[in-house]
């Protein structure tokens, strides 16, 4: 219990403070994730839109796959993208191994698949008569599905949070490709696993409740968009 | 809908220009950007942040530092992921080197392993100055020991003595963890159990240890010698001349006077004895 309430003073102290490492290592986090989020939401959206809306010979295959995608562990992903981008790999030449564009691409590789699935079923769950009626006013498949995707959006923005709740708390995957640079590749959770090793609960705990802190701080402000949007 | 494209094209605008961050800090500075692969243990003694801003600050290059276990650090070595390895398991580095991945391994510093257990010593270690017949006594009473379990040096190192006095290690007192050495400290400090330890991450982390007391140390076979190897630039393409810098730096007198002196003023002893000694 002590731990915790000075973990807790300890994680204040530290943001009060701005402390530039603290700052950076929460700045690679968010850098790193966000980059990752908007990259695996231009892949996972339009994928899950198709999936949810059309059908064709061999797509419980494909959405076999995704959902196997859906759970496949992170490191596994990482090992994965460690090898691809290690220097006798087939990306080797590129040199992005422990820089934080292996671990923006593990990330991706992470959630596209978490936001492909949520994005599919949300649209697939769109009443059928609209899209009729759609055609019937003359709409284009364009409008169609832009006007389906608005429907299904708090579904689009669950697949969203998903996504960014998977990846901002991994550590397994961008500690095998970022690995863990001081200054460069840390963020919050290889942070949190340093400090751990390193025997200083404190500042551990004071890194998992800053972690804490901003995933609900995203996960607020994104739960908010919508309402926001019916009002207007 | 036009404010929901907006938005998007803002967002798309954010990631390319977080892209564009990221690329600018890489590519002009390749040529001074040297990857040191070491293990935790090392890392973690914080030696190592004590020395390299001096090399940064000298030599105009960047070094970045990357922890791994000894088994991981030489393996990514082989690939040629990194320039340069500082670890301490001389038998699997003089290999690494004789199969050509790295060019020499240079001498730096030693440190020295010790014995950890619970204060009560059930299987009176303190009572002996045999180091055969102290790992002899923890297994006749069966008593528990944590082992990393993870090829690290540390590993290698004790699977090596275990080996030396012929003693069989597959009794339900051996409990191989599959850890670093900060984590296997806390867990043989929780379990009351015997371990094995350098001496560098004992001191650094004793507060957090209130379980665990040195029962064993001094033997000549516990001695931990650290060096560094560059990898082969005929293999791959690593930053060579960087690298020679960094190894002439390591051995300069004043840097191995510095390591001499490193963490004396904290733990009452130093951490890392110079190979000049």
């Amino acid at each position: 219990m002590d731990l915790l309430i000075s973990g807790l003073r300890e994680a204040v102290s530290l943001i009060v403070s701005l402390d530039p490492r603290v700052l950076q290592i929460i700045f690679t986090s968010l850098q790193v994730t966000g980059t990752a989020l908007v990259f695996a939401a231009l892949l996972g959206i339009p994928l899950g839109a198709f999936l949810g809306l059309t059908s064709f010979p061999g797509k419980s295959v494909l959405v076999a796959l995704l959902y196997t995608g859906m759970g496949f562990p992170p490191v596994v992903i990482g090992l994965f993208v460690f090898i691809t981008f290690s220097s006798g790999g087939p990306m080797g030449f590129l040199s992005w191994l422990f820089t934080t564009r292996a671990m923006i691409i593990a990330q991706v590789i992470i959630a596209f698949p978490l936001i492909a699935g949520f994005t599919m079923t949300a649209v697939g769950g769109v009443d059928k008569d609209l899209i009729l009626q759609l055609k019937s006013l003359g709409a284009t498949k364009r409008q169609i599905i832009m006007a389906i995707l608005k429907e299904a959006r708090l579904g689009v923005l669950v697949s969203i949070i998903a996504g960014f709740g998977a990846i901002i708390s991994e550590v397994g995957a961008v500690m095998l490709v970022g690995g863990n640079i001081e200054g460069s590749t840390r963020v919050l959770t290889t942070a949190i696993v340093l400090e751990a090793r390193r025997g200083n609960f404190g500042l551990a705990i004071s890194f998992g409740i800053i972690l804490l802190a901003i995933t609900f701080g995203v996960n607020f402000a994104m739960s908010n968009l919508p309402g926001r949007g019916r009002r207007q | 809908m036009k404010k929901a494209t907006k938005k998007f094209i803002l967002l798309v605008l954010i990631a390319a220009l977080m892209l564009t961050v990221t690329a600018c800090g890489r590519g002009d500075e390749a040529a001074k950007r040297l990857i040191l692969a070491t293990t935790t243990s090392t890392y973690d003694s914080g030696l190592l942040g004590e020395l390299m801003p001096q090399f940064e600050e000298e030599k105009g290059y960047d070094v970045e530092i990357i922890a791994l276990g000894t088994g991981q650090a030489l393996e990514i070595g082989r690939r040629g992921d990194v320039d340069i390895i500082l670890a301490h398991a001389k038998e699997l580095e003089e290999e690494f080197v004789a199969e050509g991945y790295g060019t020499e391994r240079t001498y730096v510093m030693y440190n020295e392993f010790v014995v950890l257990g619970p204060e009560d010593d059930p299987a009176n270690l303190k009572g002996t100055t045999d180091l055969g017949v102290a790992l002899q006594s923890i297994e006749e009473t069966a008593s528990s020991f944590a082992s990393r379990g993870d090829d690290s040096g540390t590993h290698t190192k004790e699977l090596n003595l275990w080996d030396e006095y012929g003693i069989d290690v597959a009794g339900d007192w051996y409990n191989s963890l599959g850890q670093g050495m900060g984590d296997t400290l806390i867990t043989a400090n929780e379990m009351q159990s015997y371990t094995l330890a350098d001496r560098g991450t004992y001191l650094s982390m004793e507060d957090q240890l209130p379980n665990l007391t040195v029962v064993f140390e001094g033997a000549e076979q516990l001695f931990n010698t650290y060096g560094v190897i560059p990898i082969n630039p005929e293999r791959h393409d690593v930053n060579y001349e960087g690298v020679q810098k960094l190894v002439e730096f390591f051995i300069r007198d004043d840097i191995q006077e510095k390591i001499g002196k490193f963490g004396g003023d904290e733990f009452a002893q130093p951490l890392f004895f110079p190979a000049a000694d």
